[in-house]
């Protein structure tokens, strides 16, 4: 581990993404993710690698694409309103099994609402914001050191499964400045992209090894030819109607994500073992949620916190296994209860909600007294 | 830590640099190490309009803090203008682990204007204390307060008005005796844009100063 030092949320990430391997990033700067492009123009060059500065976001994620399909590990970051504005060619890359990391720095909506203040409201859109049934990760860090950390998972799980990974920030961990470790390079964990050892015409570039979930596609650019489009497509990249291959594609991308739950989803679990009463929160809000759960604890209140840090796919198999000693579950989310919709779906009972819409966060006094209604 | 501002809290009405500092209660004013406020967190909070450097001086507290093997915690918000709107900087001071990162009940506030005054000075925790620059008028709040000439101090004696927030961070450190000077100055070099460590460094003599003269 390297010395502390006092990093932004939002440089953090770029340094995570940094070691992960990123060398490409293009964007258009909004609040309150524009640290990331700032910190991006800098370190990039130095590293040998590419930062653009496009004309809007529709244009930035069509850039990510294009160069990850050149085989560089690529990124974007916005807030909100961008990522509403990418949402079309986020589906095209999880159809086209193109890796990439979308930073999502959410800040209050809708439209251009506070920008420079916190919300959680694009918990849904990051699951469901392009259209049609389509394969999604989405990543959600507490502190700035996880900014770092998680980062590198983001780009691993990008390039093993070959689908789009949302960074989903918030502007509490983005904009927040705390002490931050790298660790030492060699202790990282990498996933580098598999390709093909075969080229040429004859190669189906979609075909799916056997034991494996994505295709091998090659990078473009170094002599072989084959198609990608954001049609349904057989084997051999081109466009087809077929039915059985319609389905047979769909299946297998929504598949490559929900079999593989135990290696894709993780949540943290604090003081459950014997908590009768959880509180279900993620990203900056946990922050809020320890700082009450703590305070009730030394109390005496039997309570705990679930906290999903893969936040799509929801980490279900987990939160399941707690349900049978829960009497209570309280979810804490800076919105109107979006991830209360997935707690309740998968405890099969309703919770309790703590949200906050105006732009100030949720005090850890509001959660410890619905903890503490809940204990008796 | 230092306790090196004892006995200045009878210097009221001492007549010092034009007169205007006011300097009032701090006798009693620790290092962090021995105030931990409520839940064992030092909250200080440095309000002022955009463009006035306070989101600056909270960071360099922070790395300050960090340097000297605390734990800290620095947020701000603000509104979506660029320069003139109401600016807060916010850092957390602990020995533990920070979790909510926002003030709740500020052990410090610096205030710069008016109405960054006005809408904090009521949330400081009794005893707590407030600095403001001396063109402000404090409201009636039970807390511990000094009044220099900051942003004159910036104007006048470092020739660069920027510096404000600076020439503040020097009179913070010399009232509340948070980090050993050079803890501080560190802390200074890591942050300022390259290029203006002198100057800022001066400023922040400048600030020290202005506890000096009024203590004196």
């Amino acid at each position: 581990m390297s010395e502390l030092r006092l990093l932004q949320g939002n440089e953090a990430c770029v340094e995570g993404a940094l070691a992960a391997g990123m060398r490409f990033f293009a964007g258009y700067p909004i609040t309150p993710s524009t640290e990331i492009a700032e910190r991006c123009a800098l370190r990039l060059p130095q590293k040998g690698g590419k930062f653009i500065q496009m004309e809007d976001e529709l244009a930035s994620i069509a850039a990510v694409i294009g160069a990850s399909v050149a085989g560089v590990k690529a990124m974007t970051a916005t807030s909100g309103p961008g990522f509403s504005l990418m949402q079309e060619n986020i589906g095209y890359a999880s159809l086209a099994e193109i890796p990439c990391v979308i930073v999502n720095v959410q800040r209050c909506g809708p439209s251009s609402g506070l920008p420079t203040s916190p919300a959680q409201g694009d918990y849904m859109q990051a699951r469901w914001g392009t259209h049609g049934d389509h394969p999604i990760i989405a990543i959600s860090p507490s502190t700035v050191q996880e900014a770092y950390t998680l980062m590198i998972r983001c780009f691993n799980l990008s390039e093993k499964y070959r689908v789009p990974v949302i960074f989903l920030m918030d502007e509490i961990v983005g904009h927040l400045r705390e002490g931050t470790e790298f660790p030492a390079a060699e202790s990282l964990e990498l996933y580098e992209r598999v390709s093909s050892p075969v080229m040429g015409i004859d190669k189906h570039c979609y075909q799916v090894e056997e034991g494996e979930w994505a295709p091998r596609l090659n990078p473009f650019g170094r002599g072989e030819r084959y198609n990608i489009t954001g049609l349904i497509h057989d084997e051999g990249g081109f466009p087809t109607n077929n039915k059985a291959t319609a389905r047979a594609l769909i299946s297998r991308l929504l598949d490559k994500i929900d079999r593989n739950t135990e290696d894709i989803c993780d949540a943290r679990e604090y003081r459950m073992e014997d908590a009768e009463i959880a509180v279900v929160c993620y990203g900056g809000t946990v922050r809020s949620a320890m700082a009450a759960v703590e305070r009730a604890r030394a109390e005496g209140a039997r309570v705990g916190m679930f906290r999903p840090v893969t936040v799509w796919p929801f980490p279900e198999a987990r939160l399941r296994a707690w349900l049978p000693q829960l009497k209570g579950l309280i979810v804490a989310e800076h919105n109107h209860g979006q991830m209360l919709l997935e707690v309740e779906r998968v405890a099969r009972r309703p919770a309790r909600m703590i949200g906050r819409v105006n732009g100030t966060l949720i005090p850890p006094d509001e959660i410890y007294a619905a903890i503490m209604e809940d204990n008796v | 830590m230092i306790n090196g501002i004892n006995g200045v809290s009878d210097i009221n009405g001492v007549s010092d640099i034009n007169g205007i500092s006011d300097i009032n209660g701090i006798s009693d004013i620790n290092g962090v190490s021995d105030i931990n406020g409520i839940n064992g967190r030092y909250e200080l909070c440095f309000a002022g309009s955009g463009g006035q450097g306070v989101i600056l001086t909270s960071i360099i507290f922070a790395e300050a803090a960090l340097l000297n093997g605390k734990k800290a915690a620095q947020s701000q918000s603000y509104g979506p203008e660029a320069r003139g709107g109401s600016c807060l900087g916010e850092t957390i001071i602990s020995n533990g682990n920070i979790w909510f990162t926002k003030i709740t009940r500020p052990d410090f506030l610096l205030a710069l204007t008016r109405q960054s005054l006005d809408q904090y000075a009521g949330q400081v925790r009794p005893g707590g204390f407030i600095l403001a620059d001396s063109e402000l008028t404090l409201p009636a709040v039970d807390v511990k307060y000094a009044r220099l000439p900051i942003l004159r101090a910036a104007c006048q004696d470092v020739k660069n008005p920027m510096t404000a927030n600076i020439v503040a961070a020097g009179a913070i450190n010399s009232l509340l005796r948070l980090f050993p000077d050079k803890t501080l100055e560190e802390a200074i070099r890591r942050h300022v844009p390259a290029g203006t460590e002198q100057i800022n460094l001066r400023a922040l003599e400048a600030g020290r100063q202005l506890v000096a003269k009024a203590a004196a």
